[in-house]
């Protein structure tokens, strides 16, 4: 986040690859909002990494001028974690979709809220699998139908990825809607500005594939959480995400709590070990003396 | 005499691990040489643990065949070796007053009844002074470093009070007397003491080795997920990276590992893993990225009996295939395997310095012996290794910096996020040079080549298998890990026996340096491959990659072959 000697706009971080999506695609607001944050920021370009898994949200690394790590499916979290652990310095945010992180990579996002790892990871959430066409996905409205679930998906319940986050140990977790460029940009950027792990759950729908979850029905849907929430309240958050008034969905920050982060705990380790990069190896060596 | 081999056996938790252990150290720090191999069963308590110590004043290369002297600590123990106690071999078993009922005579075998548990509890009282009795009395019969034990348990347990030294000093003293009172030493077998005692020798473990040679190769970052018999990889480093500013992680499965390491990587880290058969078959789609984005990173696996859970605690070889070929699509890697624990650190540095060199990822093969095993090995000097580390983008260029950008030796130059004008996307899609996705045949040909390309100076880069004795032979033996060290043997045998037997040590298994191999194989009239796996996976490479039709030799019961097994074959094939 070092000052530059003119200020980054949001175009500056716009790379020269064209993006994939559909037309109409909830994720070029995602994109647009991204860039907004990252500039109101000023986050440095060369400094800053952008982490996906695979899916159409996956892509957004590319159309980004910072550097980018587009990893396999379900794995950006603990690509972005590595990362992190390795350059403390880098600013990491990591970008997925709902199958992405919620199916196949759902066994890693536990453990980074609970290690509580300094990254932000926005999720652009379209309720349906949509790079492979439009299959019903964890956060599909139950029921569904779908190529692959043409009686109707079989399984009883959907991820509530908020209640998730806030039941591991998420220090940060908000939600927000494609629909609505600026709250979205101003919780983008609290979230990075967040220490710790900071989750965002951005309604982005899919007009392609999923009929129900349309910027229709969200654009009415979507209200500002009540002004008497107290974010501060992890008890209070929950209640507001798993009873959401009927036929509504929250804009804003849920919970927000300031832990030691996995960094913290390395780094206390480190100072304990006494690290030292040039330490004498014949040290290690004299260990193994018999 | 100059070799001597000592196993016990026991119940899990009896205490004959860290009796083993000692009398290891013992031994190593009188002069001599040591071996140790170990078998435990896959759950903390009960069940049979073995523990095997070859001693020698020379060079050791294997756990030999068979043993000389076998401890006893119970019935089962007795039962499960009983088919190895030939005449000229030694027992000594806890009789009477212990878990064997009935006084064991044996046609040719001297049979010392020392009543270990009866001497621990009732004179002692103190039923878990069982395995020092052992163990003095051992030290005494065998004259194996029995002041040097000494030593090693005042040091042991002198943090623990005098009181607790005295006891377990009486309980040496007491398997002692009790045989210096009731028996005569009628067996051959003495070890007896050696002048020469090199001060440089350490006594590490196959896992401590690996992690030994990752920091001298400047490794500092190890995300791993705990598995037998790999573990002790990462709980080494646990302790030592953070000393050298480096980071050990424990993640969430070893899917995570490998990612971590990867993200670590990029990042500029020098990074690994360490696990074992069922890990492996987890990462294989990131070892896939690995390769397609050109991440360096070294894979260790510490091989068990698979597949599936297996045989967690025992030996095997049979992760070459996944190895060499698992995971989906063309994608290059580099094998290594370790013959010995002196071989593990080398090995552990070269997997380190391909891996950065070629920005590919490098997986190096052990094993359960290996790993568990203690070996008496000179004193690595890390003044003595060149590091190698990965070309990195240098900044300042006019051209827009290619990450993929084709080159002679297929290798391009690496930047690291923090680089002005060095961003760039990583990425597990085919791509063009600039790293954009790209499909188009040209592309996806180009870039195909330039990953393989690699291989070629790989080849070249480590230095060619070494050849245990010259001319033409009549047999020709090729194996891998930790075979090689039996076949050593094993060929040191025949030769001295006369017969026209050679052998080939490769250390790189893929890819095969097929040069040597096959002018090696030229040299011969018979090839003979002996493995420790169902398959023959290394005789089946060998033969797809370079003709060489061997006669495959696979074991698979869960042991390393002894030389006497591949000995016996070797004259079978060169009639």
């Amino acid at each position: 986040m070092t000052a530059t000697a003119e200020a980054l706009k949001p175009k500056d971080y716009k790379s020269d690859i064209r993006p994939v999506w559909c037309p109409g695609c909830g994720d070029y607001g995602v994109l647009n909002s991204v860039q907004s944050a990252f500039a109101a920021l000023q986050l440095d370009l060369y400094n800053t990494v952008c982490v996906s898994g695979i899916g159409c949200s996956s892509r957004l690394p590319y159309f980004m001028k910072t550097y980018g790590f587009h990893s396999l499916h379900g794995r950006s979290l603990p690509v972005a974690t590595g990362l992190k652990l390795a350059n403390p310095n880098l600013e990491v945010v990591v970008f997925g979709g709902d199958g992405d992180l919620f199916s196949i990579g759902g066994g890693h996002f536990p453990h980074v809220a609970r290690k509580n790892t300094d990254i932000t990871l926005v999720m652009m959430d379209n309720h349906i699998y949509g790079l492979t066409k439009g299959q019903a996905s964890p956060t599909s409205n139950t029921g569904m139908v779908s190529v692959t679930t043409p009686w109707g998906a079989p399984d009883p319940a959907s991820v509530n990825p908020l209640a998730y986050a806030l039941t591991y140990g998420a220090t940060f977790v908000a939600q927000s809607f494609s629909g609505n460029p600026k709250a979205m940009t101003e919780i983008i950027k609290q979230a990075i500005s967040h220490k710790g792990f900071s989750y965002v759950n951005i309604i982005s729908p899919c007009l392609t594939f999923n009929k129900i979850d349309t910027f229709d029905f969200y654009k009415d849907a979507f209200v500002d959480l009540p002004d008497d929430h107290d974010k501060s309240n992890l008890v209070a958050a929950l209640d507001k995400a798993v009873n959401p008034p009927t036929g509504k969905v929250y804009n804003g920050i849920y919970f927000q709590t300031q832990r030691p982060t996995l960094l913290d705990g390395l780094k206390k380790i480190k100072e304990k070990a006494k690290a030292d990069k040039n330490r004498d190896l014949n040290t290690f060596i004299d260990e193994f003396k018999p | 005499m100059s070799d001597l081999i000592i196993r016990i056996g026991g119940e899990g938790g009896e205490g004959i691990i860290s009796a083993g252990d000692m009398v290891a150290q013992a031994a190593a720090r009188s002069g001599l040489n040591v071996l140790t191999f170990k078998t435990f069963p896959a759950e903390i308590r009960g069940g049979y643990a073995m523990y095997q110590i070859r001693f020698s004043k020379d060079e050791i290369k294997s756990e030999g065949t068979g043993f000389n002297v076998f401890c006893a600590f119970n019935q089962e123990a007795l039962d499960k070796n009983k088919s190895q106690l030939i005449p000229g071999t030694v027992l000594v078993y806890d009789y009477p007053g212990g878990d064997i009922e009935e006084e064991v005579k044996i046609e040719g075998v001297t049979c010392y009844a020392i009543p270990m548990s009866k001497i621990a509890k009732k004179d002692l009282d103190m039923y878990r002074a069982k395995n020092m009795v052992a163990l003095g009395l051992l030290s005494y019969v065998f004259d194996i470093a029995l002041e040097s034990l000494k030593d090693t348990i005042r040091e042991k347990f002198g943090k623990k009070g005098q009181a607790v030294v005295d006891t377990n000093m009486k309980a040496i003293e007491a398997g002692i007397n009790y045989f210096k009172e009731h028996y005569k030493k009628t067996d051959p077998f003495t070890m007896g003491h050696t002048d020469k005692v090199d001060k440089d020798i350490i006594l590490i473990s196959g896992n401590e080795a690996v992690g030994l040679g990752a920091l001298i190769a400047g490794c500092n970052f190890l995300s791993c997920y705990p598995i037998t018999p790999a573990t002790e990889v990462a709980i080494y480093l646990a302790g030592e990276l953070p000393k050298v500013d480096g980071t050990l992680v424990q993640a969430e499965d070893e899917i995570a590992s490998l990612a971590n390491v990867l993200g670590a990587s990029y990042a500029g880290a020098k990074a690994m893993t360490s696990t074992s058969g069922p890990g492996l078959s987890l990462m294989q789609e990131l070892l896939g990225l690995a390769s397609m984005a050109e991440i360096p990173c070294v894979v260790v696996n510490v091989q068990r009996g698979g597949p599936s859970t297996g045989l967690p605690t025992k030996h095997e070889q049979s992760d070459l295939f996944m190895a060499v070929h698992g995971g989906h699509g063309d994608a290059p890697r580099v094998v290594l395997s370790a013959e010995n624990v002196a071989d593990a650190v080398d090995l552990t540095v070269l997997a380190f310095n391909i891996a950065e060199k070629y920005q590919i990822p490098v997986l190096l093969l052990t094993d359960g012996s290996l790993g568990f095993r203690t070996e008496s090995i000179k004193r690595p000097d890390p003044k003595k290794y060149t590091i190698v580390n990965r070309e990195r983008f240098k900044p300042g260029g006019d051209e827009k910096y290619l990450r993929y950008k084709l080159t002679e030796s297929g290798v391009s130059a690496m930047s690291i996020p923090g680089e002005v004008g060095g961003a760039y996307i990583s990425t597990g899609l085919e791509h063009s040079q600039s790293s954009a996705p790209s499909f188009t045949p040209e592309d996806h040909i180009k870039m195909s080549d330039k990953r393989f390309k690699k291989m070629e100076g790989i080849a070249d880069f480590v230095p060619p298998p070494e050849e245990q004795g010259s001319g033409p032979a009549d047999v020709g033996v090729i194996s891998w890990g930790s075979t090689l060290g039996t076949v050593r043997e094993a060929v040191d045998m025949a030769r001295a026996e006369g017969l026209k037997v050679k052998a080939l040590h490769p250390k790189l298994v893929w890819p095969l340096q097929e040069k040597q191999i096959k002018a090696f194989a030229a040299s011969c009239k018979k090839i003979l491959i002996p493995e420790v796996n169902k398959q023959g996976q290394f005789a089946e490479i060998l033969r797809g990659k370079t003709g060489i039709d061997g006669i495959s030799y696979p074991i698979y019961g869960g042991l390393p072959f002894t030389p006497k097994q591949i000995l016996e074959k070797i004259k079978e094939v060169s009639k």
